[in-house]
């Protein structure tokens, strides 16, 4: 018991929190933009946190994050969503392409970061509002958007249209060799 | 000599060929002698094939119908080999009640180290067993629409209600062999010692699925049943089912299976403090809980039994103190200390202190950063640290989301190697500790990782105990 060996040597292998309990999904290019991929993970218990994959673009190098907005229109901010009691009532129910948050970095650029899957929003993470790096820092753990619970009977089918860890890993390898492929070809 | 009548020839016949086994047939025949069933299957077997052959040759040949003549071939071949598994009892009253069968049933009650001398027999069967039986005894008769004259007849023989239950015979049959092998321990109408075995036969469950679309108010699903096909909505759904509508939709005779129930599992239940006060059930509360995979070390958990319709309401304390040696002596995995009566505000108090008390824990925690002595005693210093915690996602599912506060009150590190610390609490109840040490996504603030500014999981948890001064200690 005390010599786990795949923790002895503090090393990465170590299987974490998000291995242990979660499922990884994904969802690629959403909404047609290119590399902007989105990370479900999913519990044992169905509920699901929303986070953004390693690939999106929000995470290269040299970006810095300026500003993130819940508010995704004039009417309606995802930091006024509030859940009461143990059947969570009252949280706002979201689509597959509902949006979450807005967030603009220092060039300019601004991402839409969207719900993935449909279920009922239990809350969004207002720690990254104070410090936008967590979510470059940490993305799959402090760094969360926001944690959604699926309907009950619909916690199988949520994950259908989205990507495996592997089906994504593949999708990513192929689109860093296309992308070789135009570099060599442009020089 | 098997016990049977001129009048129960034809069924005996009959049943045979429909693929019963020799026990299932004697119960049909309504045979209520316990030493009946205890003969050699094999035995049984020949004697009521000879018994149905002589039914046979009294009989006027004309009537006889070309597949009854089959039928008697088939058995006249078959005759020395085994029977196939029985269309009813599915092998309970087969090779599921041979002695060897009795002797892994006394070994699983020997395992758990009981100190009685009585133990009560309870038996579970797949509910499909009643389908195939009432497709038996079912009156328009034994699989032979051909000749309804005969079928009436029979009838008189075949009152449901004489008919031997399965879980009789299989008392009968076991219980001797069971109670030789377990030396002094008699197998008895009634006894603190319950020792159920439960058959399952899942090649054949799909039998009972018809009754569902006949009487569907009798199949609700429930979230905490794994089928909705329970023993007791089957029987009801056969009480309401006509002969008729029967017919139409089960097979006759039954089909058969290709192979019998598993090995049967063996579970036992000691009611100690039940059978101590003639109490008809129980609730358990205690105080508190933990995970699966938390072990609850020290004194243990105080918890309290709320008893259903007792027969006694007092207990001298040297009854009381009898009663816990019993549960002690029961069995390896369970103790109780300090067991006593309590009042219902007692019980109160236990569950107030669920909030109030504190619980002392040892974790195995894992860092990414090699720590250090100065980081042990950082963490030794720390006291009292007002700690909120968002309702960790991992019970978030059957929890309301709120933040609560809660306290650690102190903690000690043991360095194990750079990577690795023993980390003692003591915190307030209800504090979630596996949250605590890795964050849960920045959910617990502080955590263990911002306070040591480095990647840091749990490994292993477990309580030490649970500082509630309740219930009073007893002397010994």
């Amino acid at each position: 018991m005390d010599d786990d060996e795949e923790h002895k040597d503090g090393g990465a292998a170590a299987p974490s929190v998000i291995d242990r309990y979660y499922t990884r999904w994904y969802r690629a290019d959403m909404k047609g933009k290119p590399c902007e991929d989105h990370c479900i993970l999913q519990h044992s218990n169905r509920i699901c946190v929303i986070t953004l994959a390693e690939t999106h673009p929000l995470l290269e190098k040299g970006r810095t994050i300026s500003n993130i907005d819940y508010q995704i229109s004039n009417g309606c901010s995802r930091l006024n969503n509030k859940v009461s009691g143990k059947s969570k009532r009252g949280g706002q129910f979201l689509t597959e392409f509902a949006p979450l948050c807005r967030i603009t970095c220092t060039d300019e650029t601004q991402f839409t970061i969207y719900s993935c899957i449909r279920g009922r929003l239990l809350e969004v993470n207002e720690n990254i509002l104070e410090r936008p790096a967590l979510l470059q820092e940490k993305p799959s753990t402090d760094g969360y958007i926001a944690v959604i619970l699926p309907k009950f009977e619909e916690s199988k089918s949520i994950t259908e249209n989205l990507l495996s860890r592997d089906d994504f890993e593949k999708l990513v390898a192929g689109r860093d060799a296309a992308q070789a492929m135009g570099v060599t070809q442009q020089s | 000599m098997l016990p049977l009548k001129e009048k129960d020839k034809a069924i005996v016949g009959k049943l045979l060929a429909s693929g019963c086994c020799a026990r299932c047939v004697l119960r049909f025949c309504c045979i209520g002698v316990p030493d009946a069933y205890r003969h050699g299957r094999r035995e049984t077997l020949r004697q009521l094939r000879a018994f149905a052959e002589e039914n046979h040759d009294c009989q006027n040949v004309g009537q006889l119908e070309p597949a009854r003549k089959r039928s008697r071939l088939e058995s006249e071949e078959a005759a020395d080999e085994d029977e196939g598994v029985c269309v009813v009892c599915l092998g309970v009253l087969q090779h599921l009640s041979d002695a060897s069968q009795a002797v892994q049933i006394a070994d699983a009650v020997k395992k758990e180290k009981y100190e009685v001398d009585t133990l009560v027999l309870s038996i579970s069967l797949p509910a499909q067993v009643c389908v195939r039986e009432r497709s038996c005894w079912l009156p328009p008769c034994h699989f032979d629409q051909r000749s309804p004259r005969l079928a009436r007849a029979k009838c008189g023989a075949l009152g449901r209600r004489d008919v031997v239950q399965v879980k009789e015979a299989f008392k009968w049959i076991v219980q001797g062999p069971l109670a030789r092998e377990l030396g002094a321990v008699a197998v008895a109408a009634k006894s603190p010692l319950e020792v159920s075995v439960c058959f399952a036969h899942p090649e054949t469950d799909a039998d009972c699925h018809f009754l569902a679309s006949t009487c569907p108010d009798c199949f609700k699903v429930s979230k905490n049943k794994q089928s909705a096909f329970t023993r007791m909505a089957v029987a009801k759904a056969l009480e309401k089912i006509p002969d008729d509508k029967f017919l139409e939709r089960s097979p006759r005779p039954p089909s058969r299976p290709s192979s019998g129930c598993a090995p049967p599992e063996v579970r036992c239940v000691h009611a100690s403090v039940l059978a101590a006060f003639g109490a008809r059930g129980f609730n358990f509360s205690s105080s508190g809980r933990e995970d699966v995979d938390v072990r609850t070390l020290g004194n243990g958990r105080p918890f309290a039994l709320e008893l259903l319709n007792p027969r006694k309401s007092q207990l001298s304390p040297e009854s009381m103190k009898n009663v816990q040696q019993v549960i002690n002596a029961s069995s390896e995995k369970v103790r109780v200390r300090d067991l006593q009566m309590v009042g219902r505000d007692a019980a109160s108090r236990m569950k107030e202190g669920e909030e109030e008390k504190t619980k002392s824990y040892r974790a195995l925690v894992w860092t990414q950063k090699s720590i250090r002595e100065d980081d042990v005693a950082f963490v030794n210093r720390i006291e009292d640290l007002r700690v909120d915690q968002k309702t960790p996602l991992r019970v978030l599912h059957r929890r309301a989301l709120a933040v609560r506060q809660r306290l650690v009150h102190s903690m000690s590190a043991d360095l194990l190697d750079e990577h690795h610390f023993r980390l003692g609490l003591r915190t307030q109840a209800g504090t979630y500790i596996k949250e605590f040490v890795h964050g849960d996504f920045g959910r617990t603030k502080p955590n263990l990782c911002q306070l040591l500014d480095t990647h840091a999981d749990i490994l292993e948890l477990d309580v030490e105990s649970v500082d509630v001064d309740w219930p009073p200690a007893l002397p010994d």
